[in-house]
């Protein structure tokens, strides 16, 4: 079948098997950002936005997503990059395996949340694993990006 | 210092938090064959006929590999240096095969989907055997895992295949049996760690492809480039300068990535076919099939008189390195070598005891604390358990008996601890706890009680008369340099911290100093990274290298200022003639040698060491403790470490933090079940639980740095000895809030309410 989909705001239209994930498809489609850690749907690193809500690609089948939009980080560079100095700064990215799924969720929580507390931080983003950081360090760089959004703390860039 | 001690972000850091594609599976070639493992489902059975003639029809296959079609001769599959520890019991694929999810045949396709159908298709008549699944009845069992006559031990350390016998040894010192008669108080106690696992968030993964010459390059999610050339060349039986083997960045490594375990299939696919191929595990497959810690079970004695003085140690580990003996040998050592040393102080004799035995089971190895971090629950939780005894703080009982700076450490080869403040870490981390007031329980009047509990942990910082570390810095035209390495950055920032120390030597910025690697083709030897060796051995290279070529620099420097070179002093940025004040600027330097020169601004320097200087850390937790339920909740865990110099307090800081997660993971969640024909039941990340950002509490790093005169910059090293001590500290501080003892890991709630259950009954 074929499907078609506004994929980091290009229009593309691909073949595809019904049992295809939205994962397969968006690392065909070259944003290799996107990641595998479990096929259970129990890391997070597979995070995409579909229609600006973050989904687990690896549950989500394709044929699906036919007429829908979906972001990878691949389009969410700016972003990244702003909110990513701060994970940076704390040397918290360590491997980075993780890093493009929790900072899709970091996008979206931001997007949803003004102020998020500690405690919603923690829930919001439990579903994104990480065997390297301890996640405290990832922390310490969201106090800091929201200082930053609020004027305090300026980061190298 | 000017760079050393600063923390540098990493020098990866924005490609990884962009998403860049800069891992196996994001650079492997496109339309390369996909590699799958078709694999026993069977504990102990003989292959006694594989039928691939219908999957072979499958179309898009391009092959499917038996035991029939490799080579005969052995090999270890564990990435140590030559000769290894670890005995040759490996065939790429073997007619025997020894736990579930041994590997049967190789079968490689143009996609995942023709692979998957023709494995359903391979029809397997198995004989199936009896399988040893319980390793306390291993040895001398009349199952033999490892029957086989072309088995091969290439180092003494005590191993009989005829016995199910990977390794015994024995070490020890001081009258034992007179100290113990001599002691006021003598405690016996059993310990037990299961096999858990790394779980890094990169599964296992290799693509391999042959290149212009037609050599094998492997292309791999490792640790270890060297000993991956070495073992692949070694299974194929090609030579060495057949096989380049190079790495990406690494989704995470922990000592998984010390074994060969997946390199060796796309590589015998890419061999045969000459097509380019790739594997990729699945965390399944991770789980089931990747090279987990060794499940130990620990038996400590301790004597002590009744002040607490700790005088006699007596170790005996029994270790259960499943169907191949992988790091089997070595682990094992570590488990009195790096923990019994910390009690250096009042030590008369102690003696270390092991066996390691093959069961059917997956084969384990490297993880993070290789060893040690058995040894320590069971010593650090048998020194709680004696305070409690004795009505002692365990706080003052350990300073009383903990190594102090200057001392010689009989446990440890006599090495003499030549930095050393784990007093000092004592002290703080029970202070950042509140261990006074809070020592050792408060009731909450909710059903729910606060308590704390403590450890001490200590590593080495590499493997001493072995691991050699090199490295080859180079300088530019534009007085800038390269620094070629084979130590491997597995997210660790490695690439970063020896830029640092470079940048230090040459007088420039981190920024100044790129950093190749690892690449067997383009980098100097190094035995890669693992035993905590990468900053204190390859860091010391580093700066052998850097300091030399620093005089090369001068050298030219003087011949183009016409003067002696000990009158030329250099900056970084420009050298100069202190008697005329002539300059020259870096810049025209490196220009110099590109124009009539014969003399390379380029060195190359290797390091290798003697002694293998301890770190330690002492980890204090407070928690709060459900008693009706058994939920526990950690609420702070307070860590402080002495790794000598802090090359960069951000990566060092986040090394302990993730180190804890692990630890705590281990001691509370992270379980290892087998059914009763040795299927592996925590086989994806929803049976097996590692910690969430929920489960961390706040975690209180602080250092208190010793300076180790044997190390760059006074470094040790902080890579393994992070995880130790959250599950002595948790079961103590378990102990503390509820009166029950855990002696097995993980401490689930389950069992903690089950514990206080059992206490009231008794009680």
């Amino acid at each position: 079948m074929i499907v078609s989909m506004i994929l980091n705001g290009k229009k593309i239209a691909d073949e595809v098997s019904p049992d295809m994930t939205l994962f397969q498809f968006v690392r065909k489609h070259g944003c290799y950002s996107v990641k595998c850690g479990c096929e259970t749907t129990n890391c997070g690193l597979c995070t995409v936005f579909l229609d600006d809500q973050p989904v687990l690609s690896c549950a989500v089948l394709v044929a699906r997503v036919s007429g829908h939009k979906v972001e990878t980080l691949e389009g969410l560079q700016k972003e990244a990059e702003e909110f990513g100095r701060f994970i940076a700064d704390q040397g918290a990215e360590q491997c980075g395996f993780c890093n493009p799924g929790m900072i899709m969720n970091a996008i979206a929580m931001f997007r949803e949340l003004e102020e998020p507390t500690d405690e919603q931080i923690k829930q919001y983003l439990a579903g994104n694993l990480c065997r390297c950081s301890g996640y405290e360090g990832q922390l310490r760089g969201i106090h800091d990006f929201m200082e930053y959004k609020k004027g305090g703390v300026s980061c190298e860039s | 210092m000017r760079v050393v001690g600063q923390p540098v972000r990493k020098k990866d850091a924005m490609s990884l938090v962009t998403g860049k594609p800069v891992y196996m599976d994001d650079l492997a070639p496109k339309d390369c064959l996909i590699v799958k493992v078709l694999r026993s489902p069977h504990a102990n059975a003989i292959v006694e006929e594989v039928n691939t003639k219908i999957a072979m029809k499958v179309p898009g296959i391009e092959a499917i590999y038996t035991w029939e079609d490799v080579p005969k001769h052995r090999f270890a599959q564990a990435g140590q240096t030559y000769p290894e520890w670890s005995p040759y019991d490996r065939l790429i694929l073997d007619q025997h095969v020894r736990f579930v999810g041994d590997a049967v045949a190789i079968i490689a396709g143009e996609d995942e989907a023709c692979v998957d159908r023709a494995m359903k298709m391979i029809k397997v008549k198995y004989k199936v055997l009896p399988a040893v699944l319980d390793y306390h009845k291993a040895k001398d069992n009349e199952v033999l895992v490892h029957p086989e006559d072309n088995w091969e031990s290439k180092f003494p350390v005590g191993a009989d295949n005829k016995r199910n016998l990977c390794a015994h040894m024995e070490d020890s010192d001081g009258d034992l049996e007179k100290t113990f008669a001599d002691c006021d108080i003598v405690l016996e106690r059993t310990y037990h760690v299961p096999a858990v696992n790394q779980a890094m968030m990169e599964t296992f993964r290799t693509t391999c492809y042959l290149d212009t010459y037609g050599r094998l390059v492997v292309f791999s999610s490792t640790q270890i480039v060297y000993h991956v050339r070495r073992i692949i060349a070694n299974a194929l039986g090609i030579p060495k300068h057949k096989v380049r083997a190079l790495k990406p960045r690494i989704g995470g490594g922990f000592g998984a990535k010390q074994t060969v375990v997946t390199e060796i299939f796309p590589a015998f696919v890419t061999w045969m076919t000459k097509k380019p191929s790739k594997i990729i595990y699945t965390r399944e497959e991770s789980q089931i099939a990747g090279s987990p810690r060794h499940e130990m079970e620990v038996t400590v004695k301790i004597g002590a008189n009744k002040d607490g003085t700790l005088r006699a140690f007596d170790l005996y580990n029994l270790s259960n390195t499943g169907a191949y003996g992988d790091h089997g040998p070595t682990t094992a050592g570590l488990t009195g070598h790096k923990s019994l040393p910390m009690y250096t102080a009042n030590m008369e004799a102690f003696r270390h005891t092991f066996d390691v035995v093959y069961t059917n089971v997956l084969a384990a190895g490297a993880y993070r604390g290789y060893g040690a971090t058995q040894g320590i629950f069971a010593l650090e939780s048998i020194v709680n358990e004696l305070a409690s005894i004795l009505h002692m703080d365990p706080v003052e009982l350990r300073l009383k008996n903990v190594v102090r700076q200057g001392m010689t450490m009989q446990a440890y080869s006599n090495e003499v601890a030549r930095g050393c403040r784990l007093d000092d870490c004592l002290v703080r981390a029970a202070e950042m706890i509140g261990w006074k007031e809070k020592y050792p329980v408060k009731d909450m009047g909710n059903g729910k009680v606060r308590s704390v509990g403590i450890a001490m942990a200590m590593q080495g910082s590499c493997i001493s008369y072995v691991d050699v570390g090199s490295a080859t810095i180079m300088m530019n035209e534009d007085g800038s340099y390269r620094l070629a390495i084979a130590a491997a950055d597995m997210g660790t920032g490695c690439d970063t911290i020896l830029a640092q120390m470079a940048a230090e030597c040459l007088g420039v910025s981190t920024d100044e100093i790129f950093v190749s690697g690892a690449d067997t083709d383009t980098s100097p030897y190094d035995s890669g990274s693992y035993a905590s060796s990468t900053t204190y051995v390859t860091g010391q290279a580093v700066v052998k290298a850097s300091t030399e070529l620093e005089k090369r620099i001068r050298k030219l420097a003087s011949q183009m200022l016409e003067c002696e070179i000990e009158d030329v002093e250099f900056d970084g940025k420009q050298a100069r003639d202190i008697k005329t004040g002539k300059s020259v600027t870096a810049e025209e330097i490196g220009y110099k040698a590109q124009c009539f020169n014969d003399f390379a601004l380029q060195v190359t320097e290797s390091y290798t060491s003697p002694v293998s200087p301890p770190p330690y850390m002492a980890g204090a937790v407070e928690i709060e403790l459900d008693k009706e339920t058994g939920h526990l909740e950690i609420l702070n865990y307070a860590a402080v470490v002495d790794c000598g110099t802090v090359v960069n307090p951000n990566l060092a800081r986040v090394q302990v933090e993730g180190g804890l997660g692990q630890g705590i993971g281990m001691a509370l969640y992270e379980n290892i079940q087998y059914s009763d024909h040795g299927k592996l039941y925590n086989n994806s990340l929803m049976q097996y639980k590692i910690p969430t950002r929920l489960d961390m509490g706040n975690l209180h790093v602080e250092f208190k740095p010793s300076y180790e005169p044997t190390g760059p910059f006074g470094v040790k090293s902080i890579g393994e000895i992070v995880i130790n001590t959250p599950a002595p500290a948790l079961a103590h501080a378990i102990f503390n809030a509820t009166g029950v003892w855990h002696r097995s890991l993980p401490i689930t709630s389950e069992k903690i309410a089950m514990g206080v259950l059992k206490n009231r009954e008794f009680l």
